[in-house]
């Protein structure tokens, strides 16, 4: 195992600042959750968290585990990856309910 | 049947497996055993093959995509960290697309979500015309244009 006391400090400095930027933007999305009024408006703000908030993790992650065993940990390029490529399937899915629901109610939503 | 039909799937599996398992001759074996099986076992299923051909290209959307979306992650932040949400106002854009390519709509859509403050919401194939609902609208021109001329744009030349 390795200890976090090893850890120089440059690197603990940016690691903290990139997992604080992470997280701090996925709080701000979370908190738009809460806050916006419609459901279109609200599918915007978890995108916060699925991008730059797990961006800034992982780069966080990348970063402390690279300098601690002192040498490439790329397994969060992974994660990354997989997130980018399965959170549109997620959100179409998500609004083209809500799309449904509001023609079949008679809301004028415009047709592509 | 050819033993690698599809090289790229074989190759980012491998890549993938050495990631998880850790780099050695062992694992190596292994892993380009599973990938090759995996990528004649795709090859049932005859998915379209991508052809890239100005691949060359490709870091620069990776570059312009990764920088939009972290300005849209600031700019989305602050709209919902904004006391007064009444003046903000956010709506339907409809986009009248060129692009036809199932991967590159595919991957315009991965741009589309995953950038805050544009939400994919439906593509029409027939007239090929794309629904987006937008965080923030001020100009509908303005998203109409960012998407064709910024994203569209350099995927069909990159598909081309």
């Amino acid at each position: 195992m390795t200890h976090a006391g090893d850890l120089p400090v440059w690197a603990a400095i940016a690691t903290s600042c990139l997992v604080l930027l992470g997280a701090g933007l996925t709080l701000v999305g979370a908190l738009g959750l809460l806050r916006l009024k419609t459901f279109y408006e609200r599918v915007h703000a978890p995108t916060l968290g699925a991008t730059w908030g797990a961006g800034g993790i992982l780069l966080g992650s990348i970063l402390l585990f690279t300098v601690l065993q002192s040498r490439p940990v790329l397994h969060e390029a992974l994660i990354a990856v997989f997130v980018t490529v399965t959170t549109p399937v997620t959100l179409m899915l998500l609004t083209r309910a809500a799309v449904y629901r509001d023609r079949s109610e008679g809301k004028d939503i415009p047709r592509p | 049947m050819k033993l690698l039909p599809y090289p790229l799937l074989t190759a980012s599996l491998l890549a993938m497996w050495l990631l998880l398992n850790g780099l050695s001759m062992g694992q190596f074996v292994l892993g380009t055993v599973i990938a090759i099986a995996v990528g004649s076992v795709t090859a049932a299923l005859q998915p379209a093959k991508p052809r890239f051909k100005r691949w060359y290209l490709l870091p620069k959307l990776v570059a312009i995509v990764l920088a939009d979306i972290w300005r849209s992650n600031i700019a989305v932040a602050r709209l919902i960290l904004r006391k007064d949400q009444s003046r903000r106002v956010s709506g339907f854009v409809v986009v009248p697309l060129e692009l036809r390519d199932p991967l590159g709509l595919a991957i315009l859509a991965c741009i589309v979500t995953s950038t805050p403050g544009t939400a994919w919401v439906e593509h029409d194939s027939t007239s090929n015309k794309l629904l987006l609902h937008v965080f923030d609208l001020v100009d509908e021109q303005h998203w109409i244009d960012l998407i064709k001329q910024r994203y569209e744009h350099l995927l069909l030349e990159i598909l081309a």
